[in-house]
């Protein structure tokens, strides 16, 4: 799949829960679109990635 | 000296132009905080004479917000919301503001911003910000979210950028730069942050949405 951009050889079938943590990502600092669909935190724990899929994730930091 | 809102306009016309003036004073965006970002934002647009502006905060202004935050001694203790207003109205009296004092949260954030077409994240917590894209982005198909991140330190200027993650999202900021026990906010580069974000949300009005 294409993580950010990037091609990612890891992560297909693990949900999207497992990779945020995985990769070291806090869930809930997180905005996450999947092939271009926002995806509500509500559901990370039921998405399930594929090899095809197109994931974007930005992680936000404190201060404003 | 009496100064009519067509004085103003006109003001603002030889500024900016006849057209984008226009196409300003139609507009009506969102800003979420009224903080370190979204004091400055505010002012921002209400001095560009973006017509129609939501405007929300649940915060009083307390003695360490005056280091980096639109306000001044005589406003501690007051609500944001109140104190911002009073600034604004001041810069350009001619703007449709409407207020939200309270706490946004993903149960009434589509609610508050719902005539938005831009709105500015201007939270200090990144879980907030995390919340608020989330349920903006989801509930407003048509909606543009322009938000901040990284702008903690002072770190070089030039290591702040704005950049599209999605296609209705930007974020404005070094991405890294966070608020901890070892790096706090100065001016300057909140005051940067702000100024990218507001920046950015002219753009979007005007048409551009290159990042």
């Amino acid at each position: 799949m294409r993580v950010n951009g990037k091609e990612e050889t890891q992560g297909a079938g693990l949900t999207l829960e497992e990779y945020l943590k995985t990769k070291g990502y806090e869930s809930n600092r997180v905005a996450v679109e999947l092939n271009g669909e926002i995806v509500p935190r509500s559901h990370f724990s039921e998405t399930v990635l594929r090899q095809e899929d197109a994931l974007e994730i930005v992680s936000f930091v404190g201060g404003g | 000296m009496k100064i009519t809102e067509e004085m103003y306009r006109q003001a603002l016309e030889q500024r900016h132009g006849k057209e984008q003036q226009k196409i300003l004073e139609g507009s009506t965006v969102g800003v979420a905080g009224l903080g370190g970002l979204g004091s400055h934002i505010a002012v921002m647009l209400a001095r560009m004479g973006v017509g129609n502006l939501v405007l929300a905060d649940f915060d009083t202004v307390d003695l360490t917000n005056i280091h980096r935050q639109q306000y001044t001694l005589d406003d501690v203790g007051k609500k944001k919301t109140e104190a911002i207003l009073g600034y604004l109205k001041k810069v350009n009296p001619y703007i449709n503001y409407r207020i939200f004092d309270g706490k946004i949260t993903g149960e009434n954030a589509g609610e508050i911003y719902a005539d938005c077409q831009i709105v500015c994240e201007a939270f200090d917590q990144p879980q907030a910000k995390a919340m608020l894209i989330e349920t903006l982005l989801e509930r407003m198909p048509k909606l543009y979210l322009v938000t901040g991140s990284g702008m903690a330190g002072i770190g070089s200027a030039n290591t702040m950028e704005t950049s599209r993650p999605f296609q209705r999202l930007y974020v404005c900021g070094d991405k890294v730069s966070e608020v901890g026990e070892e790096e706090g906010l100065f001016s300057p580069r909140v005051t940067l942050c702000a100024a990218q974000e507001a920046l950015m949300t002219v753009r979007l009005i005007l048409g551009i949405t290159e990042p």
